[in-house]
């Protein structure tokens, strides 16, 4: 009996090195990646959050421009770069506060953009026409950040379950990462038609 | 001799079938493929006119005024139009075409895509230009947006589509050469007014650049060193055909007066505007 279990350990211990040796390196390098691309998603998203001070200003020089719609974008901002992820934290709730956040800043965003087309002076400024092509660059990057981080998920994802690596997977406790789901109305970007 | 017969011709039905479903399932799953983003242009051209709506001169003389600036500045500028987007918003078709054709330098990502979507009987008409990494610094996004307004989109509207594309075209080189800066553009094509509003935005422009430059690099993993990065961003004024010619031999085919050596494997981020007509 002793000697049958031993026959057994042996060589699981004898293939351990192998295991590791042939996915380990591979997947701290994509855990890194991973994490790296969030960096990258949350950088556009901050990107975006510093862009409003200056549309806010911009906006505000029209005396009889609507406070609320302001006071409302200024407050989503203040919400959306409150809530920071750390990219060894990326739990589905996590990302979904993360989501939520930002997702209020694009409505009241695009409730801004649309209360504009009532101003046609502040429409035509020079100034702001400029602040609304950044916007959409952001959202832009926005967008592509947020692809590429899904994108390098599903690769560390179908990594770490494919066979033998789901072994060294489980050993050093690689689990899943969660993906960015399109939510309902979440990709919508505030575009304005001319 | 009837009944083998029969037999046969079930056995033939039966296999037939059955290539049938094989070449069927094949079809099912290139789609994926096919209705995707066309593949890179076999041999290598930066002018891809897949709408048909430049005369051949026109396209060549395109081309070969794009393969010299990529010559001198290793700077890819990719025309492309296309008459359908299959379903995809015309900035992510651009964004997505320059990164699988790999447009401008790897490392550098000093690359342009101009997507152009001809005004069809009922769609309006789209353009895109999509600036890789390495030249939004040149060409802000709102400085794409002027230049696709005032520049292209008056004389699309008109169907003068090769002289709207040389028009963006003849700018973005002249920005990315360092001719004239994105700030002196602006002021040119600027009616009047709006001084102190356009240096804040150029503050704050500024701002933003360093700040994503600064964690892309960091992100990067040391694959450029930061005083490199400062270097290629404090050259923006000058000429820089000088060192960025250096890195272009890593794409090959440079031989004297050939055509174009390839594209290069840059990136892109999401910078660039568009609009339609």
């Amino acid at each position: 009996m002793q000697r049958r279990s031993l026959l057994t350990i042996l060589p699981v211990v004898m293939l351990a090195p192998l295991f590791t040796g042939c996915g380990y390196n591979s997947m701290v390098t994509m855990d890194e990646q991973v994490a790296s691309q969030w960096a990258q998603v949350e950088n556009a998203y901050q990107r975006r959050a510093d862009l409003i001070p200056n549309l806010v200003n911009t906006v505000k020089g029209y005396a009889d421009f609507e406070q609320e719609t302001l006071t409302r974008v200024i407050e989503a901002r203040a919400q959306a770069t409150s809530v920071n992820i750390q990219p060894d934290n990326l739990n589905p709730e996590a990302l979904q506060q993360f989501e939520q956040a930002q997702e209020g800043l694009s409505s009241a965003l695009s409730r801004l953009l649309v209360t504009v087309e009532r101003y046609p002076e502040l429409k035509a400024n020079q100034n702001f026409l400029e602040l609304q092509a950044q916007l959409e660059g952001t959202e832009n990057r926005i967008a592509v950040e947020r692809r590429r981080f899904n994108e390098v998920t599903q690769q560390y994802n179908s990594y770490i379950r494919r066979f033998p690596q789901l072994i060294t997977a489980a050993i050093f406790g690689f689990e899943k990462k969660t993906y960015f789901e399109a939510a309902p109305g979440a990709e919508e970007v505030p575009t304005v038609e001319f | 001799m009837n009944y083998p017969m029969k037999y046969q011709v079930e056995k033939f039905k039966e296999v037939q079938r059955r290539v049938l479903a094989g070449l069927m399932l094949i079809a099912l799953l290139t789609p994926g493929l096919s209705q995707d983003i066309p593949p890179r242009p076999q041999p290598p051209r930066l002018v891809n006119d897949m709408a048909g709506i430049l005369k051949e001169p026109e396209a060549a003389q395109l081309e070969s005024m794009l393969v010299e600036f990529d010559r001198a500045s290793s700077t890819q500028i990719a025309v492309v139009t296309i008459p359908d987007l299959g379903g995809y918003d015309i900035s992510d078709y651009a964004f997505r075409l320059g990164e699988a054709w790999g447009v401008g330098q790897e490392g550098f990502d000093n690359g342009f895509v101009v997507l152009v979507r001809p005004k069809a009987a009922e769609s309006r008409g789209r353009v895109f230009i999509a600036t890789g990494y390495g030249v939004e610094e040149y060409v802000p996004d709102a400085v794409a947006k002027r230049i696709v307004e005032t520049e292209m989109i008056p004389l699309f509207e008109q169907n003068q589509y090769f002289e709207g594309i040389k028009r963006g075209v003849d700018i973005l080189i002249s920005l990315t050469e360092g001719k004239f800066t994105a700030r002196e553009y602006m002021e040119q094509t600027e009616g009047s007014g709006a001084g102190w509003g356009l240096l804040v935005f150029l503050i704050f422009f500024i701002v933003f650049i360093l700040r994503s430059r600064k964690s892309r690099y960091r992100t990067m993993g040391g694959d450029l060193p930061f005083w490199a990065a400062l270097f290629l961003l404090g050259s923006s004024g000058r000429s820089h055909s000088g060192h960025f010619g250096n890195f272009s031999s890593g794409s090959g085919g440079f031989g004297g007066g050939g055509g174009f050596g390839g594209f290069g494997g840059g990136s892109f981020g999401g910078g660039g505007a568009g609009g339609s007509w």
